[in-house]
């Protein structure tokens, strides 16, 4: 288990460019050892939230620690902190051997320790054999690898990752998801990573920051962050969602589509509006004529796992997964169960 | 793309009639005495102008350099500009090559003279007039003000490819400004560092406008040695051919030891 220290602390961080604000009051806490992941959809500040970290940008306000020292004024090459970069941004002049060699011939390390930890570097991302190639022979994978050694070779405290593993195709995605998680745990280092996949996030993370718009929206485990998102956008970009505007007349009782059903919250004040979440894997299709919900089977998607199915409800499009589908055009009933229900508080559009 | 080849046989008769004809031709001339006989005098001739070659590759080699220290740190600072920003400099850059060569060399005439703006200037605030035109130095000025832009544009070609997170690769790898610039961004702009040494070199060893105009009488370079045996009282084209010859390969073997540092044979560091 990670130990509970903050390596990273980031208190109040505001970033301007043009005049418009990208990171608006960002505080957050990175524990030591942690796989971090920073997820959102373009443009929301994650990468930016991570080159603060990297020291590619100084922040209009605000502080950055780490190991609770002020680093706001550090230049990268001084930071205990190294980067994969989205595109690898390997030396075109330098074979493989150098690429992973780089930082410790600037950092003059003796020759001997030089060839030991490029060496290591090799088996660890399965390079050997690959030491004389130039980067430009290389596969998207094998670059990946190069990137990641190049980095870690200089044993930093913290591997910052951004969008890594973006231009890889989808089955070597999985492979290299699973290898990163493995040499963070093997390291036992701190990983700050950036992705836009929800999916990668989930899979690989200790902890998840779901940012929009400059705003982190929920800090929390991917189980957490997945089963009680704090808002409509969280749930929305965490899997499908079917979103709804609902009231709560009481603790326990929401009502949403002109009917009232039980659910498992409690602490709103009396008819506030709230948003109403439902995953569409929680629906279940029952006999439309003993059904609170009914609908119009509209289409039918196989999904491999499942099928997908949009439900005309008359107030709402549901969507539905489902290994049995149901056929087009026909009337169907919809059930799910209280604990089922997610309610949420409804989020100011802020800007 | 086969039979896309015949759209070359232009250029092929272009290189066949301007090029080798007359290349064969000044050969022929270097080797041959008036009457058509053959013989080594000329060549063996031009030997006695060695004064006159080396200053010629001396000052050539300076404005070189002096090109490539100017041009060096322009480039890249252009290379990073914002897209719109490049556009505009660029055409600064290149705004005096659209007037004409000779108009541009005599300007400096004006400027440099004894009696010319900044000698009048510095009487002004007292000094004594200090001699600029007819030196080595004012040739090594008007070869670098009329060449520059062929040293920065081949480098900024290069340079503008350069990924910035390269750069920022090697910044968090421990690089600081100098361990940037000689591991990451020299190697990288090598391509360009040789031909925009190229582009300078060449027309500077053999320029003859510019020597003639700034550098009076007293700083003959190869060019004017060549002019005067084809337009001069000295008219001789027989040795004109041989001189030509001679700094031909000269400039041959320079190029050679310069693509002996092309990136693409050699690992380097």
């Amino acid at each position: 288990m990670p130990k509970m220290e903050n390596i990273i602390s980031l208190r109040n961080i505001v970033v301007e460019f043009d005049g418009e604000q990208i990171l608006k009051n960002i505080d957050l806490d990175i524990k030591d050892k942690e796989f971090v992941t920073f997820l959102g959809p373009s443009g929301c500040g994650k990468t930016t939230t991570l080159r603060i970290i990297g020291g590619f940008l100084t922040p209009n306000s605000g502080d950055v620690m780490l190991e609770g020292k002020r680093i706001n004024d550090l230049p990268p090459h001084k930071r205990d902190v190294n980067t994969v970069f989205q595109r690898y941004a390997l030396f075109p002049h330098l074979n493989v051997y150098e690429n992973i060699a780089f930082g410790l011939r600037i950092k003059k390390l003796p020759e001997k320790e030089i060839v030991k930890r490029v060496g290591e570097m090799l088996d660890l991302v399965n390079l050997r054999g690959y030491e004389k190639r130039t980067v430009q022979r290389l596969s998207g994978g094998q670059q990946q690898r190069v990137a990641i050694a190049r980095a870690l070779v200089n044993r930093p405290k913290i591997l910052l990752l951004d969008e890594p593993l973006g231009a890889l195709d989808l089955k070597l995605r999985k492979e290299m998801q699973i290898e990163l998680r493995k040499i963070q745990q093997a390291l036992e280092l701190t990983f700050v990573y950036v992705t836009h996949d929800q999916e990668e996030a989930l899979t690989m993370s200790d902890t998840v920051v779901v940012m929009n718009n400059g705003h982190i929206q929920q800090i929390g485990s991917p189980t957490d962050i997945y089963n009680e998102p704090v808002n409509a956008f969280v749930a929305d970009f965490i899997g499908e969602s079917n979103i709804l505007n609902g009231s709560m007349p009481r603790d326990c009782l929401v009502e949403f589509c002109g009917k009232q059903f039980e659910c498992v919250d409690k602490g709103f004040s009396p008819n506030e509006t709230i948003d109403v979440v439902i995953r569409p894997e929680d629906i279940k299709v029952i006999p439309a004529a003993s059904a609170k919900l009914t609908g119009i089977v509209e289409s039918v998607v196989f999904k491999g796992v499942h099928y997908e199915m949009i439900v005309d409800g008359v107030d709402h499009k549901w969507m539905i997964h489902s290994t049995k589908a149901e056929p087009v055009g026909s009337m169907i009933g919809m059930t799910f169960d209280p604990f089922d229900i997610h309610i949420m508080k409804k989020t100011k559009e802020e800007n | 793309m086969k039979k896309l080849r015949f759209l070359a046989t232009p250029y092929l008769v272009w290189m066949v009639v301007f090029i080798v004809v007359p290349l064969l031709m000044v050969a022929y001339f270097a080797f041959t005495d008036k009457n058509g006989q053959f013989t080594l005098e000329n060549v063996a001739n031009a030997g006695q102008y060695t004064n006159i070659f080396v200053r010629s590759i001396w000052l050539a080699i300076i404005a070189t350099i002096v090109c490539l220290i100017i041009a060096y740190p322009l480039a890249f600072m252009l290379s990073r500009m914002k897209k719109h920003h490049q556009g505009t400099m660029l055409m600064i850059v290149m705004l005096p090559m659209w007037m004409n060569f000779l108009l541009r060399t005599r300007a400096w005439v004006t400027l440099l003279g004894n009696t010319g703006v900044i000698n009048t200037l510095l009487g002004f605030i007292g000094l004594e007039p200090i001699k600029m035109l007819n030196t080595e130095g004012a040739v090594v000025l008007g070869m670098v003000y009329n060449y520059l832009p062929y040293m920065i544009l081949p480098l900024y070609s290069v340079m503008v490819k350069i990924d910035q997170s390269v750069l920022e690769a090697a910044d968090d790898l421990g690089c600081n400004y100098m361990t940037k610039l000689f591991r990451v961004i020299v190697p990288l702009s090598l391509p360009g560092i040789t031909s925009g040494i190229t582009m300078v070199f060449v027309p500077a060893i053999s320029t003859f406008i510019i020597s003639r105009m700034l550098g009076g009488g007293s700083n003959l370079l190869i060019g004017d040695l060549i002019e005067m045996q084809f337009l001069g009282n000295a008219y001789n084209p027989q040795l004109g051919a041989a001189i030509s010859l001679v700094l031909m390969v000269i400039i041959l073997l320079i190029m050679t030891i310069m693509n002996q540092f092309d990136p693409d044979d050699q690992v380097l560091m």
